[in-house]
């Protein structure tokens, strides 16, 4: 047996109730039982967690280096989608 | 309770308490040798936690152990300097530790076995010894977890898992009888409430087990040999060689604190 055989899964950690999960890192494993369990003995040894999810990471579909163009730079030029970008009246103190 | 018990009776919890100890140490030494040789890194780490928590179990024992005495020995002398001959832990917790199959298959047996006991455990009259089976169950049922899961992973995966696990099987069968015998002291124990009837346990634990490894495909088997005499101080050949790896530093420099 090796880690060939095995699939990558992302682990997302919630620490405390009330909080969102977050990603925590990855490990391998055969299927999601064994990799809630992996997550158990890697990620939360010192208390860290209150629920784990796992995801395989082929099921997770990222945005590519090349698409910042098309997906980021046009938000550059449309600094009014900001609030800062309003001049508040002197009546309004704290926003 | 301390307080309130007679010397003998004192001497008899001391040593009912040593042998939990003795069962616990053996086992996590036997998990522990995996540590950097599991097949795959999360495995060695989840084996490594497993290893821990029965060496934290045995130091809550002989750490109780030790208060009993009150005699200046502490948890560290219980383990460390006592011969196999002293030692009295149930022989299936010493056997090496085998391929990969044969550690699952021992630790599905033992992890059932713990299950069990230490639910009667927590009912004990000894408030020390139930406080501390109230804690390791936790952890007893994570390994069961585990240890089900991989056996079914053996027994359902390709043809050497299987057989690989069988033979484990096979192998271990015959260690497994002492679990259910109670000698002089445990009954006694039992008696008394501070203690447990290993043997109403067996019953569950078959059920279980055979339920387990139905599912698994791997065929129980018969009940033929039986190996014993842990409980005595006799063991096999392996539990020496053992100690003499797990004893050997703190030999080398007694009570030396780091």
């Amino acid at each position: 047996m090796s880690a060939e055989n095995l699939q990558l899964f992302e682990i997302f950690l919630r620490s405390r109730r009330g909080l969102d999960h977050k990603h925590v890192g990855s490990l391998h494993a055969e299927d999601h039982e064994q990799a809630l369990e992996y997550a158990r003995d890697v990620y939360t040894r010192r208390g860290e967690g209150v629920s784990i999810w796992v995801v395989k990471s082929d099921d997770i579909c990222a945005s590519q280096e090349d698409d910042s163009e098309s997906f980021y730079d046009p938000s550059n030029d449309k600094p009014y989608r900001l609030a800062t970008y309003y001049k508040l009246p002197d009546e309004v103190n704290n926003m | 309770m301390v307080m309130t018990m007679n010397d003998e009776t004192k001497q008899a919890v001391l040593n009912f308490t040593v042998r939990l100890g003795d069962d616990a140490v053996v086992m996590g030494h036997r998990v522990a040798e995996w540590c950097r040789n599991a097949p795959f890194l999360e495995e060695d780490l989840a084996l490594s936690n497993v290893a821990l928590d029965f060496i934290g179990r045995a130091r809550m024992f002989y750490g109780y152990a030790a208060e009993l005495a009150n005699d200046g020995r502490k948890e560290d002398d219980f383990a460390y300097m006592r011969d196999h001959r002293e030692y009295q832990n149930l022989l299936i917790m010493e056997l090496p530790r085998g391929d990969f199959a044969y550690t699952m298959v021992r630790q599905l047996l033992v992890d059932v076995f713990n299950l069990y006991y230490l639910e009667q455990l927590m009912k004990s009259t000894d408030e020390m010894l139930a406080a501390i089976a109230a804690k390791s169950i936790k952890e007893t049922r994570y390994h069961l977890r585990r240890s089900q899961e991989w056996v079914l992973r053996l027994g359902l995966g390709t043809e050497e898992s299987k057989s690989r696990a069988q033979k484990a099987l096979d192998d271990i069968w015959g260690f497994t009888h002492e679990l259910f015998d109670l000698d002089e002291l445990e009954q006694q124990m039992a008696g008394a409430g501070i203690g447990v009837d290993n043997g109403s346990l067996k019953e569950s634990w078959s059920l279980k087990v055979k339920a387990i490894l139905l599912e698994a495909s791997l065929t129980v088997p018969e009940d033929g040999w039986k190996v014993k005499g842990g409980r005595e101080g006799y063991h096999t050949e392996y539990l020496g060689q053992m100690l003499n790896e797990m004893q050997c530093v703190h030999r080398a420099n007694p009570g030396l604190e780091w």
